[in-house]
């Protein structure tokens, strides 16, 4: 049962993706500007126009150019940047790995911290932690991304290296091949940044589902077996609580592999952000859809996941 | 000595529209393997009462004696109550739908309970104990059920499961918080049957919490009328039903269907509704409704006192005389010559439930 009901959610995720790439395929005859024109620059005679576009495929029928496009995603290839004529799967797959990191480990940072703050913040609700946590998440969200991390950048690595203690490095991007250990250090102010803006968010959600869940009549029968406090926090509350913080990060994760350009900016560290940014600013077309199919994509692997995380969850979502 | 032995229990919750005042002076008593009915509307504070004796209200400000076995369970420590709780005393609640965890089998909260009390039993003794438990209750193929999950149990077959469950570990004490209100009628009967069953089977005490009188019928040893927080009334089952002696349980017996007290063929609701717990009437908290009620009755609360007879356990807090039992137009003409009231007293009931209601 458990095997359909993941064979539905992938080939639901493979139809969401198919889509996409209709979408950017659109793209290509809604943008503003003739790509050829742009290519070819100003001083360009008409021909040398017309032969750059005969080279795109861009005069040839569309429902010709959609199977050719088409054919080319299937084997993987993203086609050209309009500027450098690199490989745009190349291109992004050098900016695939700083993003990847930052994301993935802040989102362990920022559950970790946002969840077990949540549940110390409901478990001793209306208390003093409880509207010191209150407080300190309210700066958390309220902070641009972008402050947190220059006065990281500021505090953490000028003062500290002025000091004498140069712990944390600073710019740019250093592959795991490169050794875990400065792969993380390279990455530790960024974490924290990102994680910062999210782990508050994770702390008022964790908070607020778990003094839902505490009032349900099954905590209640808990109480009445016997089973100690801890565990009826734990094993019966969090349990439950945890179904809108695993929607969230699915969510999250998804939508910030595209779109953790600040905190990529801040600390140099490249990234499918950064790269967009540029493409867009130059209206590179090949990049922006390999862009967005990449972030589609990433959307769609963590919806995946969350729905299996779901169905292990809970036994009654592999049902419906 | 009683099995449970409760004394002048005050339970209150601070709130921040004033104190609620939700057990006001609750004394009963329950001997090993016999049925205490608790009886009242919503509100009346019979929830609650076991509720708070078992450390389940932590917001609540408690008061009184409850002994259980000698030992006052208002002064251990949450700690030593939850040793108690499922192992000594168990409670079934009302809907076992909510009640059960949904995300976990069947059978693993039946065997968490034997883990959490029973340091030397094994997953597997736990599980097999389960399966034992839930052939106990009647549930088909309990080898292959207990690795369901709630969803896939009926209501009847879920409140079976709370059942198998409040039996694990040969409680003394068995709270049933209205175990049958959220089930179908055609369940609640057999439900009754299997509780009153095993409870002789396994010579448990049972407290039977219930807003229907007509579920007590069958089952109670004993019932105790509870209204706004007080007990109102307190006799055997068959006094209860024949001779009633507070108005608020002749009341309770007429609105039941088909019962002794009906009319043919015609209910008569009590009217108005319950008081609020914050501002609780004077004198006594049913005199609003009451339609005997007389100057005194909002003046000074009655005590609950022996009703003169043959019954030295039949006890009702009302300022009618004793003699004024039962259903009988006997015990109707006493009332209403005392009360000052006409026979047909229609209209006045209407003026009163207005009064009740504004």
């Amino acid at each position: 049962m458990f095997r359909r009901f993941i064979v539905r959610r992938v080939l639901l995720g493979v139809l969401v993706l198919w889509l996409v790439t209709l979408g950017t395929f659109c793209m290509f005859f809604v943008a503003p500007g003739d790509p050829a024109r742009t290519l070819a620059g100003r001083q360009a005679t008409e021909e040398q126009v017309a032969l750059i576009r005969h080279d795109l495929g861009l005069d040839q029928p569309i429902l010709v150019q959609y199977g050719s496009y088409m054919n080319r995603l299937i084997h993987g290839d993203l086609g050209q940047s309009y500027f450098n004529g690199e490989s745009v799967g190349t291109l992004l797959a050098g900016d695939l790995p700083p993003t990847a990191s930052l994301v993935l480990g802040g989102a362990v940072l920022w559950l970790a911290v946002g969840v077990s703050a949540g549940v110390l913040s409901a478990t001793r609700a209306r208390s003093l932690l409880d509207r010191t946590l209150t407080l300190v998440a309210l700066g958390g969200v309220s902070m641009p991304t972008f402050v947190v991390g220059l006065l990281l950048l500021y505090l953490l690595f000028f003062q500290l290296t002025k000091a004498g203690w140069p712990i944390f490095p600073p710019d740019s991007y250093v592959p795991l091949t490169a050794g875990p250990w400065e792969w993380a250090r390279h990455l530790i102010l960024p974490w924290v940044t990102l994680a910062t803006v999210q782990a508050a968010v994770y702390l008022r959600l964790t908070r607020g589902s778990m003094l839902d869940v505490l009032g349900d009549d099954y905590v209640r029968t808990a109480r009445a077996k016997g089973v100690p406090e801890r565990r009826v926090i734990y094993r019966h509350g969090l349990r439950a609580a945890l179904t809108p913080v695993v929607t969230q990060l699915g969510v999250d994760i998804g939508t910030l592999i595209g779109g953790v350009v600040v905190t990529e900016s801040v600390f140099g560290l490249g990234g499918i952000g950064q790269a967009v940014v540029q493409a867009f600013v130059s209206g590179d077309l090949p990049v922006i859809m390999g862009v967005v199919l990449i972030a589609s994509g990433a959307v769609v692997v963590a919806n995946l996941a969350v729905d299996i995380a779901y169905g292990l969850l809970d036994a009654r979502v592999r049902l419906a | 000595m009683s099995l449970l032995d409760v004394r002048d229990l005050h339970v209150s919750f601070p709130t921040t529209d004033g104190l609620v005042q939700a057990v006001r002076g609750l004394s009963f008593s329950v001997d090993a393997g016999h049925t205490l009915a608790i009886v009242g509307e919503s509100g009346s504070g019979k929830t609650v009462s076991t509720q708070a004796i078992l450390g389940l209200t932590p917001d609540a400000d408690i008061s009184g004696r409850a002994l259980f076995e000698g030992v006052d369970l208002l002064q251990l420590t949450q700690e030593q109550l939850r040793r108690l709780r499922g192992a000594e005393i168990s409670v079934i609640f009302q809907d076992p739908l909510t009640s059960l965890h949904p995300l976990y089998k069947i059978g693993w909260q039946i065997a968490e309970l034997i883990l959490v009390h029973d340091d030397s039993a094994t997953k597997k003794q736990a599980r097999e104990r389960a399966i034992e438990l839930l052939g106990l209750v009647g549930i088909p193929h309990p080898a292959k059920r207990v690795d369901d999950y709630p969803h896939q149990f009926s209501g009847g077959m879920r409140q079976r499961a709370m059942i198998a469950m409040a039996l694990a570990l040969n409680p003394k004490l068995i709270v049933a918080d209205e175990p049958t209100t959220a089930l179908d009628a055609t369940v609640q009967a057999q439900i009754l049957d299997l509780i009153g069953r095993l409870q002789r089977e396994f010579d448990i005490a049972l407290i039977l919490i219930t807003h229907d009188l007509g579920v007590v019928a069958d089952v109670a040893d004993e019932v105790l009328v509870m209204y706004a927080g007080r007990p109102v009334e307190r006799a055997d089952r068959r006094t209860i039903y024949y001779r009633p002696h507070h108005p608020y349980t002749k009341g309770l017996l007429e609105s039941l269907p088909g019962s002794t007290g009906a009319r043919k063929g015609r209910l008569t609701p009590i009217p108005g509704q319950p008081p609020s717990l914050i501002a609780v009437p004077s004198g006594c908290a049913f005199h609003p409704r009451c339609r005997y009620a007389m100057p005194v009755c909002s003046a000074e609360q009655p005590p609950l006192a022996h009703v003169t007879g043959d019954l030295p356990d039949h006890a009702s807090a009302c300022w009618l005389p004793h003699e004024a039992v039962g259903l009988g137009e006997h015990a109707e003409e006493i009332r209403l010559e005392i009360s000052g009231r006409e026979p047909d007293a229609v209209s006045d009931q209407e003026s009163r439930r207005g009064r009740a209601a504004g």
